[in-house]
């Protein structure tokens, strides 16, 4: 059966005035029609989680023929319920770029060929081969992302950890979430938030730290707003370094210093130590105070190597501490007046309102990103405000996968699926289930992301195979890296979907399934994994970045430990990889509910669910039904003592302003998919440099002036904006990275913290000039 | 398509709203109407009206004739759209 386009339309018409009755009268009925049917081979809609953010939005998208046509919320996801963003809405856009790749290409005397990609997968394969025969193994290494599906970085793992031997992996989410997890394993010894999106719903008081939820988060924040519309004293509180979209909506908007977060943390703790609104019951049962080295450094020299050592301490020594924090001294630090800090404390304190803080890469991305979530943890510590609904300490992640396949599946240098390679057990397990010997597994970590890209520069690694993520335009002090991948010697391979800055260094370009061209699986935010189906045919020779691996992997002698089918390998994998998570801490949900489910959360115990971790009300892993902090062996909650320590570059006579980068909400990271659909690209076509108008007045600028932005690094010109949508403070500018005709990070620092190892995107020195 | 090749044909979707205990005529008056497609709520005092002209002109007709239908309380469009 066919319908002309012009049934289809009226189809439409019928069906926008049923949803708009629908959402008027919950329940309403139209006898002998139901405007959900439509001719079978019309239009099929089916759900799969949002391709961008790290929300993890449910959608439903609507197949006609062999192609993607529509896009609306799953009703059915209590993520988004129903409603999605402006990038979410126009998602399927991404698959029908004019300029995909959908062959494979070939570096041949310095030229890209097109080649059929069984030919290029044996290139990619000899090349592995080759140089780890000559350099060892651990020459070669992968360079995954927060976007790779989970069996895509399960695969990875397995293939380079467990069958090369080598822990040259790697993901993008070091960029974005790394100081996250530091944070949660110092002070809880287990990964990813206690909470839950239900605290949204809950909360009385919102304190956003660094975030600017309206444009990176906007399906959460209209879910704060809605929960501040219902309600009569809901109070949301941003507090930036820059006044932005989320600014304008919150209660009040408190500018900070940069790397001064620290300082109002621990004044915000002084306060409620002095103030007695400590829940002393909670603290004495359920928490441990410690201290670590301090002084710590920055890590911008090569092989520059940091670990921490707890000690245990005493509240009493806590309180000697933050002795340094009065809010009179934060406020000389943060510029932050001693009375607001006091109005945060008190906040905090006051037992009957619920607080949730939420933060994404403001606290991550920073040189002491781990002690900054350390703090804020803290905080919701000393009064007892967490893991109950609506008292949360709240992670936002990034990117739709970053807790799925980095955090979960642990694609990064020292993790295994379950635990770290440092762990004879973690590595017996894994050896176990991948059909390996134990001592495949090398018990030591090699290279973060930043040294990893050293590595290659130094000519320590030969190999590197990008999957998923664009590196020569997100790297920090980036030209050293694109050179560095450019050097005699390196083989680049990288699989993906369209020409990129990185596609342009690479050796190999191996051309990516996307999204619902192929079955996957993310994981949000929340621990909330959701499956979606191949929807819609690879073009041309594009291949699933998992079967790629695979396919590798078994030219490498490899075909035991990578049996499967082509028909049902996602599913083969799932059932491999849950097996690393079989505990009530952290048990996944089976294939067949996932399938089913519009996202399930883990711990999955019994069929149930887990809203709240660490609390035996919700959590099936706590040992009674109080607070069980069952990941640190004293089953507490670590308060730590970390101090105030400035950023790694601040600005001075010759670079006087701080450079801040960051996102917007049109466009998705690097832009490479987002600035390839029209509405997208012509509501945000090029990047800028936001300027304050007091400091656009005294260089002489208005918006669409061109300006040279330089630092230490490299100078990038570009125009200004003054009064835009964001407005920095004097003495900062701001830069979205999302252009990559305008490549910022030449111009950031390769700092970052020294537990997480996560880069400072957000401070480095600048200085300016009209050109 | 041929004759009419270069006027928009333009569909409408509506919901409309009955006076009070006036709903089956408007339904009545609604399907005698041409160029109207009429789905009821059977369990609400709401209907679905569609409206697929052949030109312009039609449609701004048909639109003042429903006006004038007293049955009817008020309308609400819900899509539009002119094809070409």
């Amino acid at each position: 059966m066919t319908i002309t386009r012009r049934e289809f339309i009226r189809a439409m018409a019928l069906k926008s005035a049923a949803v708009a009755a629908a959402t008027m009268f919950p329940g309403i009925s139209f006898a002998g029609w139901n405007p959900t049917d439509l001719p079978a081979d019309s239009i099929v809609w089916s759900k799969t989680p949002c391709r961008f953010c790290g929300t993890g939005c449910g959608l439903l998208v609507g197949v006609s023929g062999q192609r993607a046509v529509a896009v609306k919320g799953d009703p059915n996801c209590s993520v988004n319920k129903g409603l999605c963003c402006i990038k979410g809405y126009h998602s399927i856009q991404i698959l029908y770029g004019k300029d995909r790749f959908t062959t494979a290409y070939v570096r041949k005397n310095g030229k890209m060929v097109p080649t059929p990609i069984e030919e290029a997968l044996d290139i990619v394969a000899e090349q592995m081969k080759a140089s780890i025969e000559k350099n060892g193994k651990d020459s070669v290494s992968i360079y995954g992302s927060g976007q790779w599906s989970i069996p895509d970085g399960y695969a990875a793992s397995k293939f380079f950890k467990g069958c090369i031997g080598t822990n040259n992996v790697e993901a993008n989410a070091r960029l974005c979430m790394a100081s996250a997890v530091t944070g949660c394993l110092t002070s809880f010894g287990l990964d990813e938030p206690m909470g839950c999106y239900e605290d949204i719903d809950n909360a009385d008081v919102f304190i956003t730290w660094g975030n600017n939820m309206a444009e990176m988060h906007p399906v959460l924040f209209s879910r704060m707003l809605a929960n501040r519309k219902s309600k009569t004293d809901v109070r949301i509180i941003d507090l930036t370094t820059r006044s932005t979209r989320s600014s304008l909506a919150a209660d009040k908007s408190i500018l900070f210093k940069p790397q001064s977060d620290l300082a109002i943390a621990n004044a915000i703790c002084y306060e409620i130590v002095k103030n007695n609104w400590v829940n002393q019951d909670f603290v004495a049962n359920h928490v441990s105070f410690h201290k670590g080295k301090t002084n710590i450094g920055y890590g911008t020299e090569d092989h520059f190597a940091f670990s921490d050592k707890a000690e245990t301490v005493d509240f009493e020594a806590f309180k000697i501490f933050l002795a340094d924090y009065t809010p009179e001294a934060a406020e000389k630090i943060s510029g932050v007046s001693a009375e607001d800090i006091k109005y945060l404390a008190a906040l905090y304190g006051d037992p009957d309102k619920r607080v949730t803080s939420f933060w994404t890469m403001g606290m991550n991305q920073h040189t002491r990103g781990t002690w900054i979530n350390n703090l804020v943890y803290n905080i919701h510590l000393l009064t007892g405000k967490i893991s109950t609904p609506g008292n949360s300490p709240f992670s936002l992640t990034g990117q739709p996968s970053a807790c799925g396949t980095v955090r979960e599946v642990g694609t990064l240098t020292h993790k295994l699926p379950h635990g770290v390679v440092m762990n004879e057990e973690n590595r017996k397990m894994a050896a176990k289930i991948w059909g390996v010997p134990e001592t495949n597994i090398d018990p030591k970590p090699t290279y973060h992301t930043v040294e990893m890209f050293r590595a290659l520069d130094r000519g320590d690694i030969n190999f590197m195979w990008i999957q998923v993520t664009n590196p020569m335009v997100t790297m920090p002090n980036l030209k050293r890296y694109r050179e560095g991948a450019q050097k005699d010697g390196r083989f680049i391979v990288v699989s993906e979907i369209y020409p990129t800055p990185t596609s342009d260094v690479a050796d190999v370009i191996l051309p990516s399934a996307l999204w619902v061209e192929r079955e996957g699986f993310f994981g949000n935010s929340e621990r909330r994994t959701q499956h979606n189906d191949q929807l819609v045919p690879k073009p041309g020779e594009a291949m699933c970045n998992t079967w790629q691996l695979i396919q590798v992997a078994r030219r490498m002698g490899f075909e035991k430990q990578f049996p499967w089918k082509e028909e049902t390998y996602i599913e083969d994998i799932w059932n491999e990889y849950i097996k690393f998570h079989d505990s009530p801490k952290h048990r996944m949900a089976s294939y067949k509910v996932l399938k089913e489910r519009s996202g399930v959360q883990w711990p999955f115990v019994d069929g149930k669910e887990t809203r709240w971790r660490y609390n035996g009300k919700y959590d099936p892993a706590c040992k009674d039904d109080t607070w069980d902090f069952y990941g640190k062996p004293d089953h507490r909650a670590w308060v730590w003592l970390r101090p105030y320590e400035p950023a790694a570059e601040s600005p001075d006579t010759e670079y006087p302003f701080w450079l801040n980068t960051g996102r917007v909400l049109e466009h998705w990271h690097t832009g490479s998919m987002t600035r390839r659909i029209p509405i997208l690209h012509k509501a945000v076509p090029e990047s800028y440099v936001e300027i304050n108008p007091e400091d656009a007045k005294i260089l002489g600028v208005v918006t669409g002036s061109k300006v040279k932005i330089s630092s230490r690094r490299g100078a990038i010109v570009m125009k200004a904006s003054i009064n835009g949508r964001g407005n920095p403070p004097e003495g900062m500018v701001f830069v979205p990275f999302f252009d990559e005709s305008y490549l910022i990070n030449e111009v950031t620092l390769d700092a970052f913290c020294p537990i997480s190892k996560q880069p400072d995107y957000k401070k480095c020195a600048v200085k300016l000039e009209k050109v | 398509m041929g004759t009419n090749k270069g006027k928009t044909m333009p569909i409408f979707s509506f919901l409309a709203y009955p006076e009070k205990n006036m709903k089956d005529q408007l339904i009545r008056d609604l399907s005698h109407m041409d160029y109207c497609e009429v789905k009821a709520s059977e369990n609400q005092d709401v209907l679905i009206l569609l409206t697929d002209t052949p030109d312009e002109e039609t449609n701004k007709d048909l639109i003042a004739a429903i006006k004038e239908i007293k049955s009817l309380q008020s309308l609400s469009m819900t899509f539009g759209h002119t094809d070409l």
